[in-house]
């Protein structure tokens, strides 16, 4: 489904990817951790073109995105995004929230859009919020909004950018929990975190990122009990 | 106390009164509120442009893929905007009168143009910062979507932007108001000058203090206008 090869990214003169190779399937539950500065958030960001790549090439099902003749608005409608800071947009209300591009791409009519949010409102268990504006809610609330609105686009594939790390630490389960469960229905997830319980529990594989590389990947349960690669190892014994 | 206040009232009278006098005041607002609205219209069509010009570099030099004539533009506008901010108004507006409108006896659109073109680059940076204020995480948020860079503009950042432009914004047409004052210089009979016309005929300071009311009674009028504005602003952010 997304096929990486040889992705380098620079900001500046500082090299954070050196040559990233990586294939995630349909249906995987990719989760990638690493220490701050170590390329993780950057590596995801760039699977959207949120980030532009310095050279590599990117191909999502089938379609070379960091080609500049592609219509990356296109592409991205079926890459859907949920950030640290959620991100949603203040002046809109919830339910507008999840509307707005649905029917501004012209995907959905208005009662289509309607619809489909008051839906997704009642599957990440807030439908009583459709007319709350974002500052009146919670951050897990809000995040499992930001989630509602990414999914309004019915996305191939869900990205994850450390979903958790602005949360206050009662409120991270609601949204793992939401996260488990979109896994369990099948959808293609690429996860950064911190959160080693939700790597271990929902991936089907464990990358380990260090120095803008992958330096290790497994599938949970060898990646956690059996590492290898001593920066890994280093890692976990300070994480877990 | 009674001497002094009988003067001020004799003064008053022949300032304002004596020959239909006031008539030449409301001939020259109307002259000084023609400049500053033409100035604030020209304004906002500069600043304006070079505000897309200025963000659309800063947001695509992100990216890494800047075209070499928007750079070019943008140069051209951080010229425009050092040289304008950073030499007086009133010598703008003499260079534009002497250079390009002399031929003209009365000097209005000179003022109008020279305003203008002063107020475009304070207008300028008001809606770069406005837009600017707005975290980038709202952009990255609509883009995420599939939304085009236009679209993210005008449904996502613009409309939490003007909660900062607009209070600024009347500011500066409050500033441009009072600053149109030295139109007179380049030939325009605005209130001040007609004001200094009278003065010559009654030697004292009755008509200053009459314009000034005049200019004051402008400024409180714009401020309502601009609390008005805010307290709107106010009410929906509360939500």
């Amino acid at each position: 489904m997304i096929d990486v090869k040889d992705l380098h990214k620079y900001f500046g003169k500082n090299e954070v990817l050196k040559g990233v190779n990586e294939h995630i399937h349909k249906g995987e539950k990719v989760v990638i951790i690493g220490a701050s500065g170590s390329g993780k958030s950057t590596f995801l960001r760039c699977l959207n073109l949120l980030e532009q790549p310095t050279s590599g090439t990117i191909t999502f099902e089938g379609t070379d995105i960091t080609d500049q003749k592609q219509n990356i608005n296109k592409l991205r409608q079926k890459m859907g995004m949920v950030f640290q800071q959620f991100n949603l947009f203040p002046h809109l209300s919830v339910k507008e929230n999840i509307k707005l591009a649905p029917v501004k791409l012209g995907i959905m009519t208005e009662q289509e859009a309607e619809k489909k949010a008051l839906e997704l409102l009642e599957r990440v268990g807030l439908p009583d919020k459709a007319n709350a504006y974002p500052k009146q809610l919670s951050g897990g609330q809000q995040q499992r909004i930001a989630i509602a609105r990414a999914l309004a686009m019915n996305p191939d594939v869900m990205l994850f950018d450390e979903p958790t790390s602005a949360l206050d630490p009662e409120m991270v389960g609601e949204v793992l929990e939401l996260m488990k469960e979109l896994a369990e229905e099948g959808m293609t997830m690429v996860v950064v975190t911190h959160e080693m319980g939700f790597a271990r529990s929902v991936a089907t594989r464990v990358l380990f990122m260090d120095k803008g590389v992958i330096a290790e990947q497994n599938e949970p349960e060898e990646f956690f009990t059996n590492p290898q690669h001593p920066r890994l190892k280093e890692f976990l014994s300070k994480v877990l | 106390m009674n001497e002094w206040f009988a003067k001020v009232v004799s003064d008053f009278q022949g300032a304002f009164i004596e020959g239909d006098r006031w008539k030449l005041y409301f001939q020259g607002l109307g002259k000084t509120l023609q400049i500053a609205a033409g100035a604030v219209i020209l304004g906002i069509i500069i600043g304006i442009f070079i505000a897309i010009i200025k963000v659309s570099v800063n947001q695509r030099s992100n990216s890494g893929k800047c075209p070499l004539a928007l750079k070019i533009l943008e140069k051209i506008c951080d010229i425009y905007l050092t040289v304008i901010r950073g030499t007086p108004v009133m010598v703008q507006l003499l260079i534009i009168y002497a250079g390009i409108f002399v031929t003209m006896t009365d000097g209005t659109i000179a003022a109008i143009v020279g305003f203008g073109i002063n107020s475009g680059a304070y207008v300028a940076e008001i809606i770069r910062a406005g837009i600017q204020s707005i975290d980038k995480g709202q952009t990255e948020a609509g883009r995420s979507l599939g939304l085009t860079s236009g679209q993210t503009m005008r449904l996502i950042v613009l409309p939490q932007a003007i909660r900062n432009i607009l209070p600024a914004l009347f500011n500066e047409f409050i500033t441009l108001l009072k600053e149109t004052s030295v139109a007179g210089y380049v030939a325009v009979q605005d209130i001040l000058k007609m004001a200094t016309n009278i003065q010559n005929k009654v030697y004292n300071i009755a008509p200053l203090m009459i314009t000034a009311v005049f200019y004051l009674v402008l400024v409180i009028i714009m401020t309502q206008i601009q609390k008005q504005i805010e307290r709107r602003l106010a009410q929906s952010d509360r939500r």
